[in-house]
């Protein structure tokens, strides 16, 4: 839906750009020429505004609002509406899509941007969503489900029993809260990000930053002495060897949550990049001829995506429970041991 | 390059929108929701537990029944046959009595003949006692008279002894 519209917008503003008078030769082939890079590099990014679409000249936008603190002159809060077209507003102008100061000061950019709100948004949905899930269970008490309450039942079960359970074992029941919120954090925001106007949330480095940060903090914190003694005493490895192996495995604990931010974020921001190339193949070629061709992809990623959606979500929350499973284990099989290392390592290994 | 390099504003309302969704959806969705699906699941688990022993006890009580059913067919087997050699001894008893009492009966049936019959001869004696002393009164007196007479008499009177 996002790349019919986009392509119906794209070719109504290349129209409005053709019907123009052309002023100088230089800005005719400026205008004209597409450059699908930056094009998509904008539409994956975030931004200060958010740009529904343009007809013509007429730009359907929703400025949200700037919040930027600098040492010197404090909290500014204004709507970005006031930097729109490269205007200056309390010293503050964008580029490129960064606010900076004019006078060079180190800003510090608390923007809600078009990430933060649909992060606003995507918080907001599951509020009402899993608030009402759960008054269907206050109000039925132990009778079958109804409603919503089915559909996202049987979600909630598997995350317990197959995610949960199998990977945590029985002290599951403390990390349920976080693994169930991530699921259906990241589901929702790839979905959101899915509609069209909608901001790519997910395929965003500092979102999935931040949710491996929390998992790595989690799992950290939830650690016992066997996590320790793995890596600080690999059993059946060679004292000698050790040297060797301490850094290794310090090194994967850093390296677990940063696959899991960069997976998520180049998997949920390739998929947008696929589809918006699909599209973009029409104003390359500049044939309405290939559009058929370049939808029928782009549907297909589409749909592909949708898929993505909830695999990355249940990949995160899998990959999370079993790092905090590693964590919280209690005593390790023979056969874990013989294998040396973490045992589950090449079934976690994704 | 823009899109790996995190920007510090969206961390930051990350973390805080994303801690505030995590605390309000424990509280508010979670934990009631798989307390209530812990609650469903166990009461599932009760309800058939109790189902599989409603229906062992089901089967024990078939049991129970079949075995009083056995015992009440073998107590009644039993009083059948108990009453059958009952009445068999009373029969036999029965039997044994009358035989006896029929015995002791003839018996005193035997005794009354015989003590009859003993006085019915002690009575014969004494007539035929009675008799010859009256004979011979007669024939003493006869003698006294005359010897021919004496001796017809007496063979009359002996002609009607054989009489009688």
């Amino acid at each position: 839906m996002k790349r019919l519209l986009f392509a119906l917008l794209c070719l109504l503003s290349l129209t409005a750009h053709a019907s123009e008078p052309v002023a100088t030769t230089a800005d005719a082939t400026e205008s004209e020429n597409f450059n699908p890079g930056e094009m998509i590099l904008h539409h994956i990014g975030d931004s200060h505004e958010w740009h529904w679409f343009s007809m013509g000249e007429t730009h359907v936008t929703t400025y949200l609002p700037v919040i930027a603190y600098r040492a010197g002159s404090g909290l500014s809060v204004f709507s970005s509406h006031e930097l729109a077209e490269g205007k200056v507003h309390e010293g503050l102008k964008l580029e490129h899509e960064h606010l900076v100061s004019t006078d060079g000061a180190k800003v510090y950019d608390f923007s809600i941007t078009k990430n933060v709100a649909t992060l606003m948004i995507a918080s907001a949905l599951m509020l009402i969503v899993f608030i009402t899930v759960a008054r269907g269970y206050a109000k039925r008490g132990t009778a079958a489900p109804r409603g919503i309450q089915s559909f996202f039942e049987p979600l909630i079960i598997f995350i317990r029993d197959e995610v949960a359970k199998k990977s945590i074992g029985p002290k599951y029941e403390r990390y349920m809260p976080y693994l169930l919120t991530v699921f259906f954090f990241i589901w929702f925001s790839n979905l959101l990000g899915l509609l069209p106007g909608g901001a790519n949330l997910t395929g965003n480095i500092a979102v999935t930053l931040t949710l491996a940060v929390i998992t790595l903090l989690i799992t950290l914190f939830s650690s016992n002495k066997n996590y320790w003694a793995h890596i600080f005493a690999t059993p059946g490895v060679p004292k000698a060897l050790l040297p060797i192996m301490i850094p290794v495995e310090l090194i994967g604990i850093v390296v677990k949550p940063f696959s899991l931010m960069v997976r998520l974020f180049a998997n949920i921001t390739a998929g947008h990049i696929v589809t918006l190339s699909f599209i973009s193949l029409i104003f390359i070629f500049r044939n309405i001829g290939i559009a058929p061709v370049s939808l029928a992809f782009g549907l297909f990623i589409f749909f592909l995506e949708l898929l993505v959606a909830i695999l990355q979500a249940y990949i995160f929350t899998l990959l999370t429970a079993m790092y905090i499973g590693g964590a919280v284990e209690d005593h390790h099989d023979a056969d874990y041991q013989m294998g040396g290392g973490d045992g589950a390592m090449p079934a976690k290994a994704h | 390059m823009n899109i790996v390099t995190p920007d510090l504003g969206l961390i930051f309302w990350q973390v805080v929108i994303f801690l505030i969704v995590v605390l309000l959806l424990r509280a508010y969705a979670w934990k009631p929701i798989l307390s209530s699906l812990k609650e469903r699941e166990s009461s599932i688990e009760g309800a058939l537990r109790m189902a599989d022993q409603a229906k062992l006890e089901m089967q024990q009580l078939q049991a129970g029944n079949e075995k009083l059913l056995a015992e009440a067919r073998m107590e009644r087997d039993r009083i059948l046959k108990e009453a059958t050699t009952m009445s068999n001894q009373f029969i036999e008893q029965a039997k044994t009595k009358a035989t006896e009492e029929g015995a002791r009966m003839i018996e005193q049936a035997r005794e009354a003949i015989r003590n009859e019959k003993n006085a019915a001869l002690a009575e014969v004696k004494n007539t035929a006692a009675q008799l010859s002393i009256d004979i011979a009164e007669r024939i003493l007196r006869r003698e006294l008279t005359d010897q021919p007479a004496q001796q017809q008499l007496v063979d009359s009177y002996l002609k009607e002894v054989k009489l009688n």
